[in-house]
């Protein structure tokens, strides 16, 4: 997020895209919903109508996959009423005249019906956010699984920065994230392109200073990505892994073609606190301490570092993830591998990453954390960012148009499958939340959200059983009759391991950023016939 | 009982929780209301975070697979078994034929240090997270 959470409550317009805050962020939505208690006015966009969409002032319920020419026509319309913030966009930012020149040349109509709303609709939620200098635009997963993703992510940018919505208090681009530390596991370079601190592995200066520390060669190319991994394949580059704490065999898009790469690796070692789908397969399992059982950091949506304290000492006989990896690395005669406890990794951390600089237990323990970035001893935290200049100097207008997603509904799928997280309730993979009684007494199956016209042209009853199919596989699921998806739309979370949803997603992804497009594959519907 | 200050391993919000702790188990967990996302608030995950802790379901043993069947075996075992099939693996068809997943569960130090492992150690930047999932 380049704002603060707290600032949401302030802000006098609020856009949140592909994003079901209520229910996957509880407590920012709970901001945003208190900024519209305060007057504050909200438009959600989304195919779903989602609790926070019930709220919103105008909810733009677009069809999946439609996000550029919904922005595009947004910023037409800006354009058009005069509402551009031409100062902000002369003094910080570049390439704005072939954008403007662009959107001139699009028709309006053409744009309004390729995202199936109506004209007036779009055109009051471009003057309101475009009205306000206290705008802020949330995003979440809605917004980057889609295989135009990267320009999706790039036409909210061109949108934020036309307004002149960025840069200050209250007002800005916001990705929430939604693991607890998934902020942090990319600060810290678990990606295959960069060093902590997103510092080019490309870069041989940069690789310089990690050698000297670290007193080993780092190889310069850079490596591949988790799904690049998992759908390595039968006879893939990859022939052995190791796995912290993930579970790629309910996670990971296409899963037929995940199991085929697991089922054919020579070696197979994963470290968590539940025998998971993906540790079932695996050659060696490690028993790992859960966060109450030892100390470190974990990094917020909002970029603030925070301390988790041992509550317990490891139950059973497992062992923190630190000790395991460093058992390994000594093994392998890794330097570098004898930290004596979390606060002493974190002193290497700040050594070699500029924007976790100034992070040190001793200060994170006497706060509620520090928000990077975070320079030296001194340096407070950044509440937010892009103040004065962007990282990258100017801010970049850059053309984004749209593209249908890789799968259209046709006579032989019919309908769109939409999958996320689906529950209050439930957290990704479900390891934790089906290990506590009471999420699972309120939330105990897999469901399927259907339009009431669909299930009626399909002949469904609430709570039957369907088998759901696409190009690649089929489940079984129980079917929910809601208005909260579209005719010719259906929902559903991959929280079940019995109902393995990603056996019918895509594995099309983003070519950049390389995130799947879950948001979007074809898929039918099959009443179970009973005997 | 003692409470222990810590933060919520569900979402990116980042809640103050605090574990309740009596005679080495965490029976409970509750808003910290100074911290500034939770400000006395949880979410029903939050609220019921200490329940998974000591689930009868949670591993306890290092385990290996012999003869198909995953049995449990000593920390040296197991570790000794992963470092040679990871050196082979290097060995054989070179560190980039090794993968390394790292989490978003997981604290920074501990990806740092895999990260640290994955290109010092094996020698490969093969290494990502659920960060797109």
């Amino acid at each position: 997020m380049t704002n603060s959470i707290e600032e949401l409550g302030s802000a006098d317009v609020l856009l949140v895209t592909g994003s079901n805050t209520t229910e996957t962020h509880p407590q920012i939505g709970r901001n945003i919903l208190e900024a519209v208690d305060g007057g504050a006015k909200l438009i959600v966009i989304d195919p779903r109508r989602t609790d926070l969409a019930k709220e919103a002032h105008i909810h733009l319920n677009l069809r999946p996959g439609t996000d550029i020419a919904l922005i595009n026509c947004m910023m037409r319309i800006i354009l058009d009423e005069d509402l551009a913030d031409d100062l902000f966009i002369s003094m910080r930012t570049e390439n704005f005249i072939p954008l403007r020149d662009y959107l001139h040349r699009l028709d309006l109509d053409e744009l309004s019906a390729t995202t199936g709303i109506e004209l007036k609709k779009i055109h009051e939620a471009a003057c309101i956010y475009a009205r306000s200098s206290k705008s802020v635009i949330c995003y979440c997963l809605g917004v980057t699984q889609h295989s135009c993703g990267t320009d999706n992510v790039q036409a909210v940018a061109n949108l934020a920065m036309l307004t002149g919505n960025v840069e200050k208090k209250h007002s800005g681009v916001d990705p929430l994230r939604g693991q607890n530390n998934v902020q942090g596991a990319c600060d810290m370079a678990a990606l295959p392109a960069v060093l902590p601190g997103y510092q080019a592995i490309t870069d041989s200066a940069i690789r310089d200073r990690f050698q000297a520390v670290w007193k080993r060669e780092i190889p310069a190319v850079p490596g591949l990505s988790l799904t690049e991994m998992t759908h390595s394949g039968k006879d893939g580059a990859i022939r052995a892994m190791f796995i912290m704490g993930e579970n790629p065999l309910i996670s990971d898009p296409h899963l037929s073609r995940v199991q085929e790469t697991f089922e054919n690796l020579d070696f197979l070692a994963v470290s968590d606190i539940f025998l998971t789908e993906t540790a079932q397969h695996a050659h060696v399992v490690f028993p790992a301490a859960s966060f109450a059982e030892k100390r470190g950091t974990i990094t917020n949506s909002e970029r603030r570092v925070q301390l988790c304290r041992q509550a317990i000492p490891p139950i059973a006989n497992c062992r923190p993830d630190s000790e395991i990896i460093m058992e390994l690395g000594k093994r392998l005669d890794c330097p570098g591998m004898d930290f004596e406890s979390s606060d002493e990794i974190m002193e290497e951390i700040s050594l070699l990453t500029p924007i976790y600089g100034g992070m040190h237990y001793d200060r994170l323990e006497q706060s509620h954390g520090l928000q990077w970035p975070c320079w030296n001893r001194d340096h407070e935290g950044t509440e937010f960012l892009h103040k004065y200049y962007f990282t990258r100097g100017k801010g970049q207008f850059t053309i984004t148009r749209h593209q249908e997603p890789a799968e259209r509904p046709d006579r032989t799928y019919p309908y769109t499958l939409v999958t996320g997280r689906g529950s209050y309730h439930h957290y990704h993979t479900a390891t934790m939340t089906r290990n506590s009684k009471r999420l699972v007494r309120e939330y105990p199956e897999a469901l399927l959200e259907i339009n009431a016209q669909d299930a009626k042209t399909l002949q469904l009853q609430d709570g039957e059983k369907v088998e759901l199919l696409s190009r690649r596989g089929k489940v079984r699921i129980t079917i929910t009759i809601t208005d909260r998806v579209q005719p010719g739309t259906v929902f559903s979370s991959f929280h079940f391991f019995e109902v393995p949803i990603n056996q019918l997603t895509t594995s099309v992804m983003d070519p950049k950023s390389k995130c799947p497009e879950f948001k979007v594959c074809s898929v039918n519907l099959q009443k179970v016939k009973h005997d | 009982m003692q409470n222990v200050m810590t933060i919520c391993n569900y979402c990116g919000c980042g809640c103050g929780v605090y574990l309740c702790v009596d005679n080495n188990r965490v029976v409970g967990s509750y808003p910290s209301r100074n911290h500034p996302i939770s400000r006395g608030n949880l979410c029903s995950k939050g609220w019921h975070l200490h329940q998974f802790i000591h689930s009868r379901n949670r591993l306890r043993e290092p385990l290996l697979r012999k003869n198909g069947e995953l049995l449990p075996v000593s920390w040296d075992e197991a570790l000794d078994v992963t470092a040679d099939a990871l050196h082979k693996s290097r060995e054989r068809s070179g560190p980039d034929s090794i993968g390394v997943l790292a989490s978003a569960k997981c604290s920074n130090e501990e990806n740092y240090l895999l990260q640290k492992f994955t290109r010092a150690g094996l020698g490969t930047n093969n290494i990502d997270h659920c960060a797109r999932l």
